[in-house]
């Protein structure tokens, strides 16, 4: 089974989330920049005599599609890395997905999100088969 | 026979040039404030003075403002079309450079004033309303004006002092931008969420240049490479710095220190030592430029929080009560030891100057308030001065110009 996981996260934090998913093998990732808020609703900035206040706040996108089976070590790490304790630090969505396919080789499937040795789907399933 | 100084006529033509590029440099520092989707709307406001208002100048508009003195209030037609204006001096004006440089310099005057307004209607004002406008106030405000101060009328008679312009320019403007934004109204959605200026980079840009023009436009104002000349520069560089550090501490009072802040403090600045930047000392300056910042700090506060008036970017707070404070502080500093053509100010044992510098404000404030609020009403019952809802949505750059900033 396919997971797809959109974690939104403060801009300053993403190299070292990005980082962190290497190391555990997560190697495939598309980013965007996007704009939004949740519950805390906004941040004051200094005008040119006071202040305003600003309601849409720059975040990162972060989109991750992985077998299911990891997923919860993936979002421990996105959690850990992402959070400074403040209001802001943003949340993460799980989705099913319902297939995949890689454009280059036509793989379908899990065979389409495994990317060589360092990859964590790889991994799991060199370990499968050995088992 | 007048005879042509040639350090005399180059630096008035190199003043020309640093008060040309101002009224661009302006369009950056407005442009920077308003949102994306106005910015080439914003920066051509600007612009397109240099266009209309050059062909104004030499086709009618000198000789409105420096012709031949009719009862005190208008020029005469004797320099239509620039007609007897040339190489020669004209000594009532400038005695050792000749009136056609002159006339180039004052025009770069008339070029920036109607720019200044602009910041008043941003993002909404429709383009051929604008046009209009500008052409009919450079008409029946500017020129008059520069008139009755520098051309032979009445202000300059009962003597009034406005070194470059602190009145003629910076009053005329600022109280003829906060009439006509309230004739125009506010920009839809103000009020109910925040318009973020979207490149404050464009907006230090711009007031960078503006403070280096004005050394042209004050400095340039002294129509002479001498020492006048001299303690204009010196004075409009120090009160733009002292105003841009209060204007810092006030910001840093409010939240942090604005960078937008600074440079805003800094323009400020720059207007309140225009009509004294030949007549005080540094160290008047020095108290000018560091007054007229909270002046104009809190008149920005007072218009947008208990008034909620749109005055888009702060003219009113900025040039109007900035050039406001500026004429009544040449009141008080001006001495006669720093210019003899000038006078002694009310610090200086002339309480009667700093009345005559009130009553000229006065008359300043109310002609261009009033004759700007009438024209704005005309306009707008007319040809409308807005462009539609639809139009202001989408912005000003697509819907009035057909194009985009940013691709």
């Amino acid at each position: 089974m396919t997971k797809k996981i959109e974690a939104f996260i403060r801009e300053e934090k993403l190299q070292e989330v990005k980082n962190a998913l290497h190391e555990i093998g997560i190697l495939g990732m598309n980013v965007f920049e996007v704009q939004g808020h949740g519950r805390g609703g906004g941040i004051t900035l200094a005008g040119r005599s006071g202040t305003y206040k600003v309601d849409m706040l720059p975040r990162i996108q972060l989109n991750i599609v992985l077998s299911d089976h990891n997923v919860d070590k993936t979002i421990e790490v996105i959690q850990k890395c992402a959070c400074t304790g403040n209001s802001g630090d943003g949340v993460i969505f799980i989705y099913p997905i319902e297939d995949v396919l890689r454009i280059r080789t036509g793989e379908r499937g899990r065979e389409a999100l495994m990317y060589g040795a360092g990859d964590i789907d790889s991994k799991e399933k060199q370990e499968e088969l050995a088992a | 026979m007048n005879t042509i100084d040639t350090g005399d006529t180059t630096w008035v033509l190199i003043s020309s040039a640093l008060v040309l590029v101002m009224t661009p440099a302006l369009g950056f520092f407005y442009g920077g404030m308003v949102r994306k989707k106005n910015i080439l709307s914003t920066l051509n406001l600007s612009f397109i003075m240099m266009a209309l208002l050059s062909i104004q100048w030499i086709l009618y508009g000198y000789t409105l403002a420096f012709g031949n003195d009719i009862a005190g209030l208008i020029g005469g037609l004797n320099f239509l079309g620039l007609n007897g204006v040339g190489a020669d001096p004209n000594p009532d004006y400038a005695a050792t450079v000749p009136h056609m440089a002159f006339m180039a310099f004052q025009m770069m005057f008339a070029i920036i004033t109607p720019a200044l307004i602009t910041g008043a209607f941003v993002e909404r004002v429709r383009f051929k309303s604008f046009l209009l406008f500008s052409l009919l106030w450079a008409t029946l405000i500017y020129d008059p004006v520069a008139h009755w101060v520098w051309g032979g009328g009445i202000l300059g008679a009962i003597g009034a002092l406005d070194f470059a312009g602190g009145a003629v320019v910076h009053i005329t403007a600022g109280f003829s931008a906060l009439a006509f934004a309230m004739v125009i109204g506010a920009r839809k959605g103000f009020g109910s969420y925040s318009f973020e200026p979207h490149n404050i980079p464009y907006s230090v840009l711009g007031a960078g240049l503006l403070w280096m023009g004005w050394f042209g436009f004050n400095g340039g104002s002294a129509l002479a490479a001498d020492g006048i000349a001299v303690n204009a520069v010196v004075t409009t560089n120090t009160a733009a710095a002292a105003a841009g550090l209060v204007w810092m501490f006030l910001s840093w009072r409010d939240n942090k220190p604005s960078v937008l802040g600074i440079v805003t403090g800094a323009v400020v600045g720059l207007v309140a030592v225009t009509p004294a930047a030949g007549f005080v000392t540094p160290l008047a300056a020095l108290v000018i430029g560091a007054t007229a910042a909270p002046v104009s700090y809190f008149t920005i506060k007072l218009v947008r929080e208990k008034f909620g008036l749109d005055e888009s970017l702060d003219v009113f707070a900025c040039h109007g009560m900035g050039g406001l404070w500026g004429a009544l502080m040449t009141g008080l500093f001006a001495s006669s030891a720093v210019n003899s053509a000038g006078a002694d100010g009310l610090l200086y044992g002339n309480p009667a100057q700093f009345g005559i510098q009130a009553l000229s404000v006065v008359i300043m404030v109310l002609f261009s308030f009033s004759v700007t609020f009438a024209l704005a009403k005309i306009l707008d019952a007319t040809i409308g001065l807005r462009v539609s809802e639809q139009e202001e949505l989408v912005g000003l750059d697509i819907s009035e110009h057909g194009e985009k900033a940013y691709a």
